[in-house]
């Protein structure tokens, strides 16, 4: 059967505007005229595709005004309507639910929003709604429901899992979505996908409008829009807006040595701390937190004009976040250190610059935090990107064409988790009893679950209802029941309350609450104190009381663990241990890396890069070879009593640790005796006591051979099976599917005591039933997620017949980077810098000195 | 430290890596108990044989003792809304089969939270009980009560007993507490779970133990959903004299006996 595509429509920008503004109700012409504003061309289109009834996306540049264009049709139609709380008047639903990624841009958009609505006086009530909302404003708001209602995917899950939901939806007309782009790709977007299918039941002609930031493919947006129908795929209107000013982006040029390996960028400490003297206020982006922590701490040891310096990501506690922020807003601060927490359209006034430091991993990234630096969209943005290392010398540099020549590298919205429609069913069961045949169509209306077998779904429902074991020894315990007429209901109210407490799909490790005590005149330990955030349980493991750490811009002593608290003192240790926190790290994007390679392969594609990284290319050459663009070096070497193996694969870090874990695998079993490996977003070395040059040249075993893409079968069965992150990626899933519940009704606070080991689960369910749902789940995340297999799949593909091998008899200058990783594993703490900064060197003398042998 | 809870404990306990994989796989490969290697110890003059399986046998008195069993543990969380896989009372089960099938003993004696809840021997599905019953065929079965199960084993073969005086040792469940060292004299218990932790090459490898000091002798979880608590953990302090105390790790096919002091917490 041929599919009915209706293709998206483009809009081209250039409307008339005198036709369109004439069309807006009365206050809104006269509101423009004062503040001496002309609606933009993208606004009143958008508002005249909404009025005629579609659902739109519209992508556009930060400072396009989106958010007005956003709101607009659903202001202009409260306008229209009037004021209808008058007393005696019937039940009133709400008119538009707004979801934003981020609570703290729910409540900005708050503050932007009212003030149009409070000077045109607008007839229309604006609330906010979010996990910090008191309880009694959330049930009020459920009785008098407020026409605007600014939210977040895990409070729209909890409204439509409600009694309640049919009554309090049914007469929602929008549904706006912000910062689209990040809300779709993961599986909260999947749960949010699941969550709009529902609306679009309870309220029929509700339409979407999706604001975004540019994307890589715009068409997965509109349809993630719209409700899809069997056979047909349906896509909401599309308005891109163009342009804005092009970035003003540099690379950091510095005399310092820019370093082989790490990621710190401490050599650049003294040209960034100049870039936040020469402007207002400076934003500072790095990759995970605990570079975040480090920067902080070294731009206050050179802080000598005591410039206001701020600290925020997300293990901070919200109350010190909220105080960055308002700080920030009203322009206090100089310069702020910030992971993700701050990537999206949080408006920060007047930050002139962004300063990245180590490689922004992807375009579209780096495209969005630059964005922060500006507001407006005719004005330029202005950044500064730091490398920490050699190789990131490369990536900024692709990051850097790229964001000129507009390539996009967002992730695709994917397939909807099982995991995540596990959740969803029980909520609906919450809700109301569901007839399953109208579920599955509702659910699969949903694009991210369009291609949702039916088997699959019965075996979902099986699960939420008994865990959908073989062994049918649960039917009596069953979670939710099918009643005669066919339809299910939940069987125990106490259960649907702690669906409630559990619902979302944002899993954290457990971590405990930071506090600062004092020590009594006795030694003793004092009560009360601030609360400075959040550190993951598996660290605190790791110390003793005495030990010190660095978090929340302080070194702390550990004191010791009271109940869910971690109690610290203010230490004076200069040499603290750093929280290193879970996750955090973006792998290299596809893109990227082929853009990598690209320079890489070809000296004319040198010119921008500076000298010292030009010299190194070029010995490269010399002394071995430079990996060409569709080729996979190999180079092997003797260094050490130890025969080295590195693969320049560019794959990024994760899917190099699978390639090294099942590499080493079959390297055991060739006769090669591995000993270790290493892997960076680049490259992968493995060491060996068996001559491995030799063994290639011999064909024993072959280079092809070893990089067969079988190994993506049993090896990586095998290894799987073991592998700690997959058991990760599983007690994630068992979270997210309601297996383990991490609360508790009447024990909210304890979030952290998981009462069942999901290792011990994990084991026990491999061993008797392989083909559980949750396993399957578990290796779908596994393919994408910390393993990267799908990616390394893709490069083994890729790869086949286009191996070269360089045997050398000393490491190339291109090894020296990943050879640094080794050294790096081993010693520990910051006196033994400066011996591995001579071991580095001495790496490279010997890697220079076979140019002149 | 008075203040500090030892709420940590739960915690601890659940992250404890188990190596049930080993015992599962093992169970089935039904090794011989020629081909492992047991740990032999002394407790209060009584000879004893650690097995890896984490059974204590006492060969002058063909005796077995299991400890912790946690059968039911997935049913009883599923009565309470949490579906977790109901194979946990199979799989401690066929580890139980053959680790009897090895020794063969007249007695076995269960040393407490033989179920995981007071419900659990009333509710256990019927083919588990036949389990029990074959195994139980021919041999003398004592169930001690443990904290999770203070009423007895319903509805099984055996005796069900608070404590046991036998072959000049006391079992029970729970270790005496409070007592002075050397006033406990061959004493063997559970309910605390011990691991142990070695390092080696940066390397920390966490395994159950069985805990002695050669008076009193703590037995490891038998369950293959229990986890563990360190032997270094405060709740553990009191009970051993630490210049004695040795912990018997459980491994894949062996016990690894170490020495208290050379263990890392």
């Amino acid at each position: 059967m041929a599919a009915y595509i209706q293709r998206p429509s483009a809009y081209v920008v250039g409307v008339t505007q005198h036709q369109t503004i004439s069309h807006l109700p009365a206050p809104f012409p006269a509101w423009f005229a004062a503040k001496g504003w002309q609606p933009r061309a993208h606004q009143l289109a958008l508002l005249e595709r909404a009025k005629d009834g579609e659902s739109m996306l519209l992508i556009a540049p930060t400072g396009a005004g989106k958010t007005l264009a956003g709101f607009l049709p659903s202001l202009t139609d409260l306008t229209r309507r009037g004021d209808t709380r008058k007393p005696g008047s019937a039940f009133q639903g709400i008119h538009t639910l707004y979801i934003s990624p981020l609570k703290a841009l729910a409540v900005d958009i708050e503050r932007n929003l009212m003030k149009p609505v409070s000077e045109m006086g607008l007839p229309v009530k604006v609330e906010n709604r979010t996990g910090d909302t008191s309880a009694s404003k959330r049930a009020r708001q459920k009785t008098n429901p407020p026409d605007i209602l600014l939210t977040t995917p895990e409070q729209v899950a909890l409204l439509i899992s409600d009694g309640q939901a049919e009554r309090f939806f049914k007469d929602l007309k929008f549904v706006v979505l912000d910062e689209l782009h990040s809300l779709v790709t993961s599986k909260r977007g999947h749960l949010l996908s699941l969550g709009l299918a529902r609306l679009r039941t309870l309220s029929p002609d509700m339409q979407t409008i999706g604001l975004s930031a540019t994307v890589a493919e715009p068409e997965e947006l509109q349809r993630w829009l719209v409700g899809q129908t069997q056979g047909q795929t349906r896509h909401a209107g599309l308005i891109t807006v163009d342009g804005g000013a092009k970035p003003e982006i540099t690379i950091l040029r510095t005399e310092e040595r820019v370093p082989w390996a790490g990621h710190s960028a401490t050599y650049a400490m003294p040209d960034v701390y100049k870039a936040i003297q020469a402007n207002r206020t400076t934003l500072l982006f790095v990759n995970t937190r605990n570079q975040a922590e480090r920067l902080f701490q070294e731009l206050w040891t050179i802080n000598d004009d005591n410039l206001p310096i701020a600290l925020h990501h997300g293990s901070l506690d919200a109350t010190q976040r909220r105080r960055v922020e308002a700080a920030m807003s009203e322009n206090k601060l100089r310069a702020v250190v910030a992971t993700s927490t701050l990537d999206l359209g949080i408006d920060w006034g007047d930050v002139d610059m962004v300063v990245h430091v180590g490689a922004p991993k992807g375009a579209s990234r780096l495209a969005q935090r630059i964005g922060r630096s500006n507001h407006r969209m005719d004005e330029p943005s202005r950044a500064i990107l730091v490398p920490a290392n050699r190789f990131e010398v490369m990536e900024c540099q692709a990051a850097l064409d790229a964001n000129y020549v507009g390539a996009q590298d967002t992730p695709p919205v994917g397939a909807g988790a099982l995991d995540v429609l596990a959740q969803h069913v029980m909520g609906m069961a919450c809700a109301a009893p569901f007839d399953p045949l109208l579920l599955y169509d509702e659910i699969t209306s949903a694009s991210p679950y369009a291609e949702l077998p039916w088997e699959t779904f019965e075996r979902i429902i099986d699960f939420v209802a008994t865990g959908g074991y073989a062994l049918r020894t649960y039917d009596r315990y069953a979670r939710i029941r099918k009643m005669e007429d066919g339809r299910w209901r939940v069987s125990n109210p106490y259960l649907a309350q702690q669906y409630r407490l559990n619902v979302g799909t944002i899993v954290e490790a457990p971590a405990l609450n930071v506090r600062m005590v004092k020590r009594g005149a006795k030694g003793t330990l004092g009560r009360g104190g601030m609360t400075l955030g959040k550190v993951e349980e598996w660290f605190l493991e790791g110390l003793s009381s005495g030990d010190t750490f660095l978090f929340s811009g302080k070194v702390l002593r550990f004191e010791g663990i009271r109940e869910n608290e971690c109690l610290v003192t203010q230490a004076y240790n200069l040499d603290p241990k750093i929280p290193s926190y879970a996750g955090g790290k973006f792998p290299l994007s596809t893109y990227l890396a082929d853009q990598v390679r690209t320079m890489l392969a070809d000296p004319e594609n040198w010119p921008a890069l500076p000298d010292q990284v030009r010299e190194w290319l070029s010995i490269q050459g010399d002394v071995s070879v430079l990996p060409s663009k569709d080729e996979l070096l190999i180079e092997t070497f003797p260094h050490g009593s130890r025969f080295f193996m590195v693969a320049y694969a560019f794959e990024g870090r994760l899917a190099h640790q699978t390639l090294g874990m099942l590499l080493t695998r079959r390297m055991e079993r060739a006769g090669l005796k591995p000993l270790g490996f290493v892997a960076t977003d680049y490259s992968l070395a493995i060491w060996t006591l068996e001559d491995l040059g030799e063994a290639f040249l011999t064909e024993n075993p072959s280079l092809s051979e070893l990089f067969d893409e079988d190994m993506l079968g049993d090896d990586l069965e095998a290894w799987l099976d073991e592998s700690y992150l997959l058991k990760r990626t599983f007690r994630n899933c068992a979270v997210i599917a309601g297996l383990i519940d991490l609360r508790h009704p009447g024990k909210e606070k304890n979030g952290r005591q998981v009462t069942v080991s999901a290792d011990l689960i994990y084991d026990v369910l491999r061993l008797h039933e392989p083909d559980h749902i949750l396993l399957e789940a578990t290796r779908n995340d596994a393919a994408t997620g910390l393993l990267d297999i799908r990616r390394l799949g893709d490069m083994l593909a890729r790869i086949k017949g286009h191996i070269s091998h360089k045997p050398l008899t000393r490491v190339s200058p291109l090894a020296v980077p990943v050879m640094m990783e080794i050294g790096r594993e081993r010693v520990a703490g910051e006196a033994q810098d400066v011996l591995l900064a001579e071991a580095a060197d001495d790496l490279f003398n010997e890697s220079m000195s076979s140019k002149s042998a | 430290m008075s203040g500090f809870t030892s709420g940590h404990a739960t915690t601890t306990k659940a992250f404890l890596v188990n190596s049930i994989m080993n015992r599962l796989a093992l169970a089935a490969s039904a090794i011989p108990a020629s081909d492992t290697h047991a740990a032999r110890t002394v407790v209060h003059g009584v000879s004893v044989v650690c097995d890896p399986f984490g059974a204590l046998y006492m060969p002058a008195h063909e005796t077995l003792v299991v400890s912790d069993l946690h059968l039911e543990k997935g049913s009883a969380f599923a009565r309470r809304g949490m579906m977790l896989p109901p194979y946990d009372t199979l799989a401690t089960l066929r580890i139980l089969e053959h680790v009897i099938a090895r020794h063969n003993p007249r007695t076995v004696i269960s040393l407490g939270d033989n179920f995981h809840d007071r419900r659990g021997a009333e509710l256990m599905p019927e083919v588990f009980r036949a389990m029990i019953q074959a195994l139980a065929k021919g041999r003398e079965w004592v169930w001690i009560n443990g904290n999770h199960d203070p009423d007895g084993a319903f509805g099984l073969p055996g005796t069900s007993l608070d404590t046991l005086h036998f072959g000049g040792l006391l079992f029970r469940h729970e270790p005496t507490l409070g007592a002075r060292l050397g006033e406990v004299l061959g004493e063997v218990s559970g309910h605390l779970h011990p691991s142990a932790t070695v390092r080696r090459r940066e390397k920390s490898i966490r395994r159950a133990c069985f805990a002695t000091d050669g008076q009193r002798l703590v037995m490891p979880a038998f369950g293959v959903t229990t986890g563990g608590l360190d032997l270094k953990h405060r709740a553990m302090q009191g009970l051993f004299d630490h210049e004695r105390l040795v912990a018997h790790l459980l491994g894949r096919d062996r016990v690894y006996s170490v020495r208290f002091g050379n263990l890392t917490a």
